[in-house]
């Protein structure tokens, strides 16, 4: 398949990229972008791994076409940090054991992210409910959670979660 | 306890930043300049002789480099020395659905699969077996011909005297146990790339680097010597970081040969990636087991003897299996008092998957039979199922009927802990209906005694480096695979120094730098290359403690070491806060200690009585010219276990212990179990993080309960019906519960200032805890795993007078299971009800095949 041009802006920076027209946004990302955060594992949609916000908006990135993510604003895990320093929930999630291989974490770290984005004093329901959307083998999700809400009540605060 | 300035401190992993923010690097996420893409092709076939291959087709397509088969890199290999039974890619013949048969190596991914299918393999089909216990009868067609009766391994052991046991026992109970088969499923999936570079002397292809995903980079060095005929000095293996493993990554997977073979033929780098599917087929995990226990106990509960028969369905190689088997006798002792064991093991051959080591290695499945027996076993004498396990403590310092030694034994508090935080005696049979309370113990060795490869090196080896700048980097050859691994070393090294963990590097799993570690499997790593980075940096504090004290006129054990300084006991306050003293790593002292301006500033000073940290470590230099420790460790001779056959496996320096109660409930209408709370105590000797103790302990319950309540892998004809995360059924957060985790510190005499293992022996507990409390809910005793609806549905009919019953598939009965049935399959009522599909093999009548059924399918 002969490859097209196309324009994508990724964590806020514009990138002309030649791709198959069958690419996979993830893909596009690993290997024409060198932004090897997001993850593949499960190759059905079912674990999450591949997280990116579109606009915002969690989404597979292994369930895009990259084409059709051109004029729309895409953000990987790599876009997530702040002004070089991890965000209350990265702390979080380091302090509180939040991952533990850490090959899910940039998944998770997405589709949480939307969700205090949208919902910044989410319910116990309101944050399983998002976290459904992605697996994990390791943590059994428990400290996870804590760390979620460490990062939030941190948030509020207005200052970096700190494990007492 | 709070002697202690890092160790037992709630602390960050040292790799954690590079998760959160998606820049650490994991196998799949390298690239080198001109990597090629491999593509493994599957056999189609459970067991069949290869006839013919012809890659030609392939070969021609635009883009394709290379194809390699199993004539590529004929020599055996196997993780066991005693299972030497597997080849790079198939050699005469393919003994699962999945087995490798050749690899294409092409400029992309799309085009290594495309010419997948333009490889012709001509294939004569073999009998194949799926069930161990028919496999044990085959005659012809055996899986590997030197395994008569498909039989991989059988053993027989008797401690005391069984027999004596059950004749003075008041109550003798039996009973078949069936756990069927799960696996790992870890997030990454096995990923390897291989690069060999050419040789500046000889000219010709040269030492080759692999980056892979896993557990025992010291093992695949070594097995990729074998296999290429190469000295393991011209391997380097690095491991970057891995998404989890479970045991699936504690062995060589085939990808991580085949990767290095097509690239020595491509002669270029190549990087292999399963995709899901392939891992199921790579698989690994825990074997389905058919336990037949029999329990013979005294009316005040104590437990006379244990008589196990286990069959494993071992799948089509040898992989842990000899292991696994003896485990799951070994560990039938150093849990409970027992003083008569009699174990007969069978590790099976069949056409699938090979399994291997999974979390919990080779006890879960017993564990499963043993806790829900004895669970029966306390409701017939009438005792508190906690009472009977309280009943049945051991005595430590102790030494089992089978020769495993107990010292450190916290299991006594594990069970105080979680009865309590249950309020086990105010709610234990007291619920309403439906709704249930059960009680089950574990254990698990921190590192296996002996090693699988038979000799005299140490387990682990630490070198820890420490420079004028007041840096410390640790290489060892443990590998980190998101237990904490690194960090723990860290915490030691700077616990032992007493310097700040900023000041600390580690360098780990990369065979050309760091020394020889065996890899993280049986729980090891804490415990013994814990040890080892303890011996290294004492060994490097001795050295610094040396040169300070003829500084300070004083003997080096009068220094205390803490707080990024030196300080001679009893030495007056700090007068003054000298700067050079806060904990930087060199800071602005850098340029003055290269320049010598420090020893010179020393010399004018006279006899000090405080230092930083950066200083000792100058003074030090000035004397030993390098500063280094080494440490290793190998454990003790009276750990290592009996000397009957099989004897080396279950030995270990320390076990851990678990106790745990969970809180359940079963809807009678649909079989659904819902799991509301776990209580989970962990004895891991001492806590030196507690974050990743309690993630370990949480995740490995986690991990039992998806055994318990959901995964399974359900297989027809020897195809994998359910390969997919989706399909399987891996828990997400919603379908977890609250596990709460009590950390139970029994400071073991040999461990790392007294700690042992924490991320394996809470899983075997959560299986029967769940059973137990079905049966405190609604009162059947499932005793097949996983308590899926249908089994949970099944049984509440079977007790139901006058109800129909309910079959699942032919001869299941999940109160009293059988034997195995090839699918796990969903609801049948006989007579009328759903049709069901006319491949399902409760369809399938006596005396007609499987091959009969396939037909009547191919319709559809």
């Amino acid at each position: 398949m002969s490859k097209i041009l196309i324009m994508l802006n990724v964590n806020g920076r514009s990138h002309e990229i030649a791709c198959e027209p069958n690419t996979l946004l993830l893909d596009c990302l690993r290997q024409d972008l060198g932004l090897t955060g997001s993850k593949r594992a499960c190759d059905d949609s079912s674990c999450g791994a591949c997280t990116v916000q579109i606009d915002g908006v969690p989404m597979l990135s292994c369930a895009l076409l990259a084409v059709s993510c051109q004029g729309q604003r895409i953000t990987t895990i790599e876009g997530v940090a702040e002004h070089g320093s991890l965000s209350a929930l990265q702390k979080a999630y380091s302090d509180w054991g939040g991952s533990q291989c850490g090959y899910c974490t940039p998944g998770f770290m997405m589709t949480v992210n939307a969700l205090l984005s949208e919902t910044p004093d989410p319910t116990d329901e309101q944050i399983g409910a998002a976290l459904s959307s992605n697996l994990c083998r390791c943590t059994g999700y428990v400290q996870m959670i804590q760390a979620i809400k460490a990062a939030i009540r941190a948030e509020q605060q207005g200052r970096a979660a700190k494990r007492a | 306890m709070s002697d202690f300035s890092v160790i037992g401190k709630r602390t960050a992993m040292v790799d954690s930043s590079g998760k959160a923010t998606g820049l650490g690097k994991y196998a799949d996420d390298f690239s080198v300049p001109g990597m090629l893409i491999g593509k493994i092709l599957h056999s189609p076939y459970p067991h069949a002789r290869i006839k013919k291959i012809d890659a030609s087709r392939a070969l021609a397509l635009d883009g394709v480099v290379a194809v390699v088969t199993g004539s590529d890199a004929p020599n055996k290999y196997g993780i066991l020395p005693v299972g030497h039974d597997e080849t790079a890619l198939a050699v005469e013949k393919v003994r699962y659905v999945g087995d490798n048969v050749a690899c294409v190596a092409a400029i992309s991914e799309s085009i290594a699969e495309k010419a997948l299918e333009l490889i012709d393999v001509e294939y004569e089909p073999m009998q194949a077996y799926f069930d161990p216990e028919d496999s044990m009868k085959a005659t012809s067609d055996l899986i590997h011909p030197e395994k008569p009766g498909n039989v991989e391994k059988d053993y027989h052991h008797v401690f005391g005297d069984p027999d004596q046991g059950f004749a003075e026992s008041d109550v003798v109970i039996e009973g078949r146990y069936i756990a069927n088969e799960v696996t790992h499923a870890a997030m990454e999936p096995h990923c390897t790339l291989a690069s060999f570079e050419i040789d500046s002397i000889t000219g010709n292809q040269g030492r080759l680097t692999v980056w892979s995903s896993t557990q025992v980079p010291y093992y695949l060095q070594h097995k990729l010597s074998i296999v290429l005929d190469m000295p393991m000095s011209q391997i380097r293996v690095i491991k970057p970081l891995v998404g989890g493993g479970f045991g699936a990554k504690s062995e060589i997977i085939p990808l991580e040969i085949i990767a290095a073979v097509a690239a020595r033929k491509a002669q270029a780098p190549v990087k292999i990636t399963y995709t899901r599917e392939e891992v199921f087929w790579a698989h690994r995990g825990r074997p389905r087991t058919i336990v037949d226990l029999k329990t013979g106990v005294k009316k005040d509960g104590s437990i006379r003897t244990v008589a196990a028969r286990v069959v494993q369905d071992g799948g089509a190689y040898c992989s842990y299996g000899v292991v696994t088997i003896l485990y799951s006798g070994a560990l039938l002792g150093a849990l409970y008092d027992i003083p008569n064991i009699r174990y007969d093991g069978y590790r099976v051959l069949t056409n699938k998957p090979a399994c291997g080591a999974m979390r919990g290695h080779g006890t879960v499945n017993v564990r499963f039979a043993f806790e829900s027996q004895l669970d029966e076993a306390a409701a017939r004498i009438g005792m508190d199922p906690a009472a009977i396990r309280n009943r049945n403590l051991l005595k430590p310092p102790c030494l089992t009927v089978n020769n495993l030694r107990v010292r450190s034994y916290g299991l006594p508090e594990c069970i105080e802990k979680v009865v309590t935080g249950s309020r086990w005696a105010e709610r234990k049979g007291k619920l309403p209906r439906g709704r249930g309370l059960g009680i089950a113990c574990s254990h698990y060795v921190s590192g296996a005694a002996n090693s699988i490869i038979r000799s005299d090196m140490p387990h682990s080896t630490v070198n820890i480096k420490v420079d004028r700048d007041g840096g410390v980097v640790i290489y060892t050859g443990a590998s980190d695979i998101g237990q904490g691994s690194d960090t723990v070393a860290a915490q030691i090294a700077a616990e032992v120094l007493g310097c700040s963990m900023a000041r600390i590097q580690v360098i780990a799993a990369d065979t050309d730098l760091t020394p020889v570690d065996i890899g993280s499997y049986s729980s090891r790593v804490t415990f013994m290359n814990g040890n080892a980075t303890l011996r290294a940096a004492q060994a490097a504090k001795k050295l610094i403690a040396e040169a300070v004290a003829k500084r300070m006129n004083c003997s080096p054990e009068d220094l205390i070491f803490s707080d990024d300084k030196v300080w001679k006991k009893g030495a007056a306050e700090e007068s003054v806060t000298v700067a050079a003293a806060a904990p930087t790593v060199s800071g602005h002292v850098e340029g003055q200690i290269l320049r010598g301006s420090v020893q010179q500033k020393r010399k004018d000073e006279g006899v000090k009585e405080r230092m930083s940290f950066e200083e000792a470590v100058v003074t030090a230099m000035d004397i030993q010219g390098t500063l280094t420790g080494v440490g290793s460790y190998a454990p003790p001779p009276d750990a290592r276990g009996g000397k009957h056959k099989g004897g080396g496996v279950g030995p270990s320096p320390a076990y851990s212990y678990s106790a745990q109660v969970a809180d359940v409930s079963v809807d009678e209408e649909t079989g659904e179990v819902t799991v509301h709370k776990i209580w989970a105590a962990h004895d891991c000797g001492r806590a030196l993080n507690p974050v990743a103790v309690e993630g370990q302990v949480i995740g490995s319950v986690w991990m039992g309960l998806g055994q318990a309540l959901q995964e399974e892998m359900v297989w027809k004809h020897g195809l994998l019906m359910n390969p997919s995360l989706l399909e399987y059924r891996s828990a997400s957060g919603v379908e977890s519960p609250e596990i709460e985790c009590y950390i139970v510190e029994s400071i073991d005499p040999e461990g790392p200032f007294g700690a042992k293992e924490a991320s394996e022996g809470s899983l075997a507990a959560a299986i029967p805890a769940v059973a137990n409390a079905i049966f405190d809910a609604v009162g059947i005793r499932l005793r097949e795993s996983p308590f899926t609806p249908e089994r949970v549905l099944a049984a509440l009919r079977s007790k139901k007078a006058g109800a129909k019953k309910l079959q699942l598939t032919r001869n299941a009965d999940p109160e009293n299971p059988g034997s195995f049935r090839e699918h796990g399959g969903s609801l049948c009522f006989k007579g009328k009800g759903p049709v069901r599909h006319a491949l399902d093999p409760a369809m399938v009548r006596p005396g007609t095949t499987a091959d009969a059924a396939e037909e009547m399918g191919g319709a559809d």
